[in-house]
Parts: structure tokens; sequence; C-alpha cells
């Protein structure tokens, strides 16, 4: 049978993370969050919530487990190849024109989608003028995408998703294979700056012309999605690019007049002035 | 009978002839949400389009965070998982897949089993997984009226088998019964 938790117990779990460890979950939506608490009961061995968090207070090596269990997107090498492949036809052509180009890939997790866009951009010519910014929340996972290694029975997909999204060359140009592993290459990754952000509790760190935010969003209750969106918004430059989720959107958003739409279908935005 | 105040289906493979049986014979005065999860290759979104020719109620894709609107029928988009919130709204997820399913239909049951209790009618149809099994216990545990297709009628009898062999569900039933047994219950008639 399901462990049961109510929703009193969540909110006095995410106010204690809060006050603790300054992570803040507190405008998750939370029938998702719900969900990933129960497994990490299950995986802490606690039948409640009670013991979940007096284990997270006196335990400082559980808060970062607990962390996977809150945050860890499992992501893919240009997943969705048709929204990479717009981006090459539709965003490439006009972040081209700029003499030097800053990107912001928001709740990157391991670090695929950054790598993504690192080997699109070296494809179009334009990596050597391009730093991309890759955030998130979890510092185990910001430590994968900083090593760049994956799976390397992952890379078969990894190289069809490649090629639907538009790739010229050979994926293989831009990873190395060690044991089982696929280790990106160290020119993408000079390119790269990954650190710590959240989207919940920090501001604006730099000017970009792309924010690069996929299903992150759905994570949020409404409000905190408006920060968000309204962080992208400040940060973009004029006309720049917002990329959201196939499923995400701005429309409902207090921003919706800011942006406008340059692929409805694949969620591509620039912001208006 | 009480009305109930909404109404989760899910299936997979030999699901869609009787989904769409059941479509056919909801009332337009439908006064609650329907919501289906049935699994799909992960690029076919045509689901909505197709159950829309058999009724004159609203079907759609569901969105993250639109609201559950009574007399309306929300199919779970490809890939992303369905969730019910608290306000009675949709949230989509792209958690794990469970039971090797994204969208599943214990993530559909088990969220909206939280939200309505008691006030659920939980459906399971034909189906080669045992994703939505634990759901539908849920929803008979939280004391909702649950529906499992008869394994005997079922083209693919491992979902509706995978329930029954959890717990007693409040009907099991055949195609035919399931479409005129909830255009009932959805009426607040006895079946």
């Amino acid at each position: 049978m399901r462990l049961d938790i109510s929703d009193a117990e969540i909110r006095q779990l995410l106010e204690t993370l809060y006050q603790r460890y300054h992570y803040d979950f507190r405008q998750y939506a939370p029938a998702s969050l719900k969900r990933r608490l129960l497994q990490a009961l299950t995986h802490f061995h606690c039948q409640t919530l009670a013991q979940l968090q007096e284990r997270v207070l006196s335990d400082e090596s559980v808060f970062p487990r607990l962390l996977e269990y809150l945050t860890v997107q499992v992501s893919d090498l240009f997943r969705d190849p048709e929204f990479f492949l717009a981006v090459r036809t539709q965003a490439v052509p006009l972040l081209a024109t700029y003499p030097s180009l800053k990107l912001w890939v928001a709740g990157c997790s391991t670090g695929e989608e950054a790598y993504s866009y690192a080997i699109l951009l070296a494809e179009e010519g334009l990596l050597d003028r391009t730093r991309i910014y890759a955030t998130d929340i979890n510092d185990g996972s910001l430590r994968k995408a900083q090593q760049g290694v994956y799976s390397l029975d992952r890379m078969k997909q990894f190289t069809l998703n490649h090629r639907t999204a538009g790739g010229h060359g050979s994926l293989s140009d831009y990873y190395h294979a060690s044991k089982d592993s696929a280790v990106m290459s160290p020119t993408l990754k000079q390119h790269i700056t990954f650190a710590d952000h959240s989207l919940a509790t920090d501001s604006i760190f730099s000017e970009v012309q792309l924010v690069s935010c996929r299903n992150v969003l759905i994570y949020f209750d409404k409000a905190l999605q408006d920060r968000a969106l309204g962080l992208f918004s400040d940060a973009l430059c004029r006309r720049g690019f917002l990329c959201l989720g196939t499923k995400e959107s701005v429309r409902f958003s207090a921003y919706a007049q800011r942006f406008q739409e340059v692929s409805g279908e694949q969620k591509i935005y620039r912001r208006v002035d | 009978m009480p009305v109930p105040r909404a109404v989760v289906i899910g299936g997979s493979a030999g699901a869609l002839e009787v989904l769409r049986m059941i479509v056919r014979e909801l009332p337009q005065s439908l006064s609650c949400p329907v919501v289906i999860v049935i699994h799909l290759p992960s690029h076919s979104s045509g689901l909505a389009e197709l159950l829309g020719v058999d009724t004159p109620l609203t079907v759609k894709q569901a969105e993250d965070k639109e609201p559950m609107v009574a007399g309306t029928i929300y199919i779970a988009p490809p890939s992303y998982h369905l969730l019910v919130e608290a306000q009675r709204s949709f949230a989509l997820s792209v958690d794990p897949p469970v039971h090797f399913s994204r969208p599943s239909i214990d993530v559909l049951f088990e969220t909206a089993s939280d939200v309505y209790g008691a006030g659920l009618i939980g459906v399971l149809l034909s189906g080669a997984s045992e994703d939505g099994a634990a759901g539908l216990q849920e929803i008979h545990a939280a004391g909702g009226t649950t529906i499992v297709q008869s394994p005997l009628s079922a083209e693919v009898a491992i979902m509706p088998a995978a329930a029954l062999a959890l717990f007693e569900p409040t009907y099991v039933w055949s195609p035919n019964d399931i479409a005129s047994g909830l255009m009932s219950l959805v009426s607040g008639r006895s079946p």
C-alpha cells in the first residue's frame, strides 16, 4: 500500500528546507512534488515526512540526496530534435548578426541541453564568439554537467536526434569514447559556464540573446512561473529569443505582451521591444 | 445517486474502440470533466480530433495549469504525465515513465484520487501493461467508484487482470455495459 502524506506535512518540510538550506520549493506545483516526496520516503526508508524531516535536519548528507529526488530531470542531447531544427533555421540566422553571443540555459540539470546548443553553434560557426551560461539549483547535477560524461549506449539515440535536428557533421566529432562513456569535447566546455542559480530566489546576472528553459516551468506554480518569465524578459536583449518546452507557454502569464511568437509549435518567442 | 465530480479513464492496446463507445454515450449535459490517458506511440496527437467526431462535447488535449471544466473531455498530451492539482486544474511533468509509460495511467489516477476522493469514477480498459492497476486501487481505497473492463471482453487482458488481482472493483463490465453504465453514473442514476 502506498504511503500517504498530507499537504500540511509537505508545507512543513518545504519550509524547513528553505530555512535550513535556503532551497525554495514552496512554489513548486504540488502534485509532482508530492509524487517525488513519496518516492524519497521509500528510498530513505521513512514512514512519514516528519521522519524524513528529522533525518534532513540531523544528517547533513541527506539533503543532497533528497535534492536529487526533488530536482533531477533526465534529458538527452538534442531532445525534441524538431525544436533544435527550428532554432537552427529560425533563430541562428539572427543570432549570427551579433558580434558576441550569450545564451542562458536555465535549469540545465546534467548538461545535455547546454552541450546541444554548443554543438549546434559550433556547426553554425558561432561557438567561438559564444558564452553559454548553464544554471541549475542542484550542485550534484552541475558537477555532472561540468564533467560532460554520458553513457555510451545513449549515443545511438543522441546521434539520431542530432541528425534529425539538422546536424551537419558527425556527432562523434564532439565527444570521445572512453570505456563505456562518451566524454564531451573540451572545445565545447570552454564556452559553457555552469553555475548555481535559482529561478525562485536569485536575480539576473547578464544580458543574453537567447534564454532556453524547457520543461522546467511545468514544475512551478503560476506565481513562480511568472517570476521566472520576468527574469527571462529582463535578461534578454531587445528582440532576444526565449525557448520553452513544447507544452509550456507565455500565453497566460503576466508577461504575455512582452513576447511575440516565432514558432508556435516549438515554443520559440522573441522579446517584443 | 450523487453525480460524480470527475471521471478518469485509462487504457492501452485494444482500448481505443471501447473508448469511442464510451464517448459516444456521454450525455450532452455532462456535469463533470472526463480525463483520459491512453498509451499511444509518442508522436500521435490526433486522439482529441478522433474522439471529437463521436461527441458534441469539447474534446481537447489538457494543458499545463488549465482549469478542469465540467462537460469537457481532456486527453493527456503525448510524452507528458498528466496530474490533477488540488485547485482542480492540470499539471504536466516529464518525470520518468511509470511502467514504461509516459503519460502513465497510475499518475493520473493517483493524483485525481487525491483531489476528488469518493467523488471520482475510475475506468480501466483493455491494455498490455500493468499501468493503471495500482492507481485504480487507490481510487477504490479513497471511496471512489471503479470500473474494470472484463478481461474476457478485452482485446488484451493484462491491464484489467492486473487490477482484478489487486482488489475487487465496483463493476467488471463488457464494453457495452461500460458505455451505458457510465452514462447512467454521470447522470446520477444507478447503472
